[in-house]
């Protein structure tokens, strides 16, 4: 590949963008700016302890994000693809809802909702699978109807739930539903969903290139097609699945992000998936910061602010598209 | 891989789509050098012919040797490296330059970890230069008119450098110029390079002036093949496409007309 300058600067801004952003998220809170080791003591310990894992969540979450949109608009064939379309945040809403409405209701303190929310992810993705293998054929059109459908029928669910949910609970729900990092913590089950997604980049991104011409000219050119695009959807689910488990449904971040990169590095996945990956994170990094601090004490969800930022910029993108068309 | 067998053989197959038999106990070999044309109505199953050939739907009965070697017993990627073919239609989701677009037709040669090399960029650039494409490479592959897709569809496929080119309507979309130049691209490429093609065409004067041989989809089954100056007939083309076509010579060139 010949040595393109404007790739290089790209890399480069996107790999310090992981740690400005989170010595960002460090410095900058309720109390205001704090200049990391000029003042020292005990003080400092506690904002690396508190705000540090959190905003590392973050990234996490970002990336996971980002990735995954970018993996299902090729799935899709369709750029207005996001990581929830099939349904995944609407199944691990569901579950995670459940478990905070009788959590208020039985007066339970503790309930691991990352953990149901990450098994409604898992029980949506199968049945979205199940449903739309049907005879064995794999269509774009037939998984994205069977995944909008169940996605229709967990917005049901969760309008349900919401109306009887125990007025104790609603806030929080809401806070869910709208992603939420101030109960982020760090598992160790990231890394192994994050290796294998760094695997699949890896190994498979070229025949996601491919993959994107559609399914006819994949076949043309060699890839087993069936067993490829599977391998993508699970893969991009388990990828949600962690990032929802993590933080709830932000949106517009696995929308967005994959946008502006194909925009700033181009449409090769080598470049594109990493692309994403970092500034995905680091997007939802300073996002969250923004969340933490803009009506401090008050604490808003990160999804509000990542909708603020994604709708008028999603806006100007398409506008741009029509504008060169 | 065997060299003294047709680069492409037909044994008795019967292909079928929906209620429609497109062909029965169809055999042929097509041989290196050979330029094969398909003709028929709308409808007789050109299309569902190619794609049997290029391995994309199965056969109801019969088997097709490529390079020797059964089709579907041999991985796809190997598959890819020796058959290639154009779609009747192509359509792109996601931007991406010319170049980027053309590239992925060395994507069956590599493996997994590789990337393309010079050389890949050197025979992207060629197959660009062929079809008048490379002054646009940096274009994105959303912005082109129909007739520079169709050229760049074929100029992935020449990057792809199989040796057999399965192709549909190539000639869609283009004016008469670049008709004429697109096929004399085609075919020097087989006639000088040891391939082999078949292609389904509408024109029955550009299968003549390029086509070594060509086969009749009658749309019903039936079928017939041959070297081209003997099977294109005023008679046989009447039959074929169900009207009064008769041959106009102008002591130049001799064409096929419909007659009144």
């Amino acid at each position: 590949m010949p040595i393109n300058g404007r790739l290089l600067w790209a890399g480069l801004a996107l790999l310090l963008f992981l740690p400005i952003s989170l010595w960002v998220a460090v410095s900058w809170g309720s109390s205001g700016w704090v200049w990391l080791g000029l003042e020292g003591g005990g003080d400092e310990r506690v904002l690396w302890s508190l705000r540090f894992p959190r905003a590392v969540a973050a990234w996490v979450t970002g990336a996971l994000l980002a990735v995954s949109g970018c993996l299902m608009q090729v799935l899709l064939r369709n750029p207005l693809a996001d990581p929830y379309i099939l349904g995944l945040s609407g199944g691990a809403s569901v579950f995670a809802l459940i478990g905070l409405s009788l959590a208020g209701t039985l007066g339970i303190a503790w309930m691991p909702i990352p953990l149901l929310a990450f098994s409604g992810a898992l029980f949506t993705m199968v049945t979205v699978f199940v449903l739309a293998r049907g005879r064995g054929a794999w269509s774009s059109t037939r998984i994205l109807l069977t995944g909008v459908v169940v996605a229709a029928g967990w917005g049901a669910v969760i309008s349900l739930l919401l109306t009887l949910g125990p007025d104790a609970s609603l806030r929080s729900m809401l806070f869910w539903m709208m992603g939420d990092l101030s109960y982020a913590q760090l598992s160790p089950l990231w890394l192994g969903v994050a290796l294998l997604g760094l695997a699949l980049i890896w190994l498979r991104a070229r025949s996601l290139n491919v993959m994107a011409q559609g399914e006819v000219q994949a076949a043309l050119l060699g890839e087993s097609t069936q067993s490829r695009f599977w391998e993508v959807y699970i893969v991009a689910s388990l990828l949600t699945g962690v990032a929802v488990s993590i933080a709830g449904a932000i949106g517009f971040v696995g929308l967005i992000v994959p946008h502006l990169m194909r925009l700033v590095v181009g449409a090769d996945h080598r470049v594109l998936l990493p692309a994403c990956a970092f500034f995905g994170g680091g997007f939802l990094v300073l996002a969250d910061t923004l969340a933490r601090t803009l009506l401090a004490p008050q604490q808003l969800p990160v999804g509000v602010l990542t909708a603020f930022i994604g709708v008028p910029l999603f806006l100007w993108l398409l506008n741009r598209a029509i504008r060169v068309q | 891989m065997n060299h003294t067998s047709p680069m492409l053989e037909l044994d008795c197959i019967d292909v079928s789509i929906g209620e429609l038999t497109v062909v029965s106990q169809l055999s042929l070999a097509i041989e290196a050098h050979q330029f094969w044309g398909v003709l028929g109505k709308n409808g007789a199953g050109k299309t569902t012919l190619l794609k049997a050939l290029a391995g994309l739907i199965s056969l109801d009965a019969g088997s097709i040797r490529l390079m020797g070697e059964t089709l579907g017993a041999v991985d796809r990627k190997v598959t890819a490296q020796r058959l290639g073919m154009l779609t009747q239609h192509t359509d792109y989701a996601f931007e991406a330059t010319l170049e980027q677009t053309a590239l992925m037709g060395r994507h069956p040669h590599l493996g997994p970890w590789e990337r393309e090399s010079a050389e890949d960029y050197a025979k992207v650039h060629q197959a660009l230069d062929r079809l008048s494409l490379l002054p646009l490479k940096d274009r994105s592959c959303m912005d082109l008119s129909g007739g520079e897709s169709r050229r760049l569809a074929l100029a992935t496929l020449l990057v792809q450098d199989p040796s057999v080119f399965v192709l549909d309507e190539p000639t869609n979309h283009l004016d008469p110029a670049n008709q004429v130049s697109v096929l004399n691209v085609m075919g020097q490429h087989i006639r000088t390079q040891k391939k082999a093609g078949i292609m389904a065409l509408h024109e029955v004067n550009l299968a003549t002036c390029y086509c070594t041989h060509c086969l009749m989809l009658f749309g019903d089954g039936q079928w017939l093949a041959g070297p081209t100056e003997t099977l294109l007939t005023t008679a046989n083309l009447s039959r074929l496409y169900d009207c009064h076509i008769r041959l106009v010579d102008d002591g130049e060139q001799q064409v096929f007309a419909v007659g009144a």
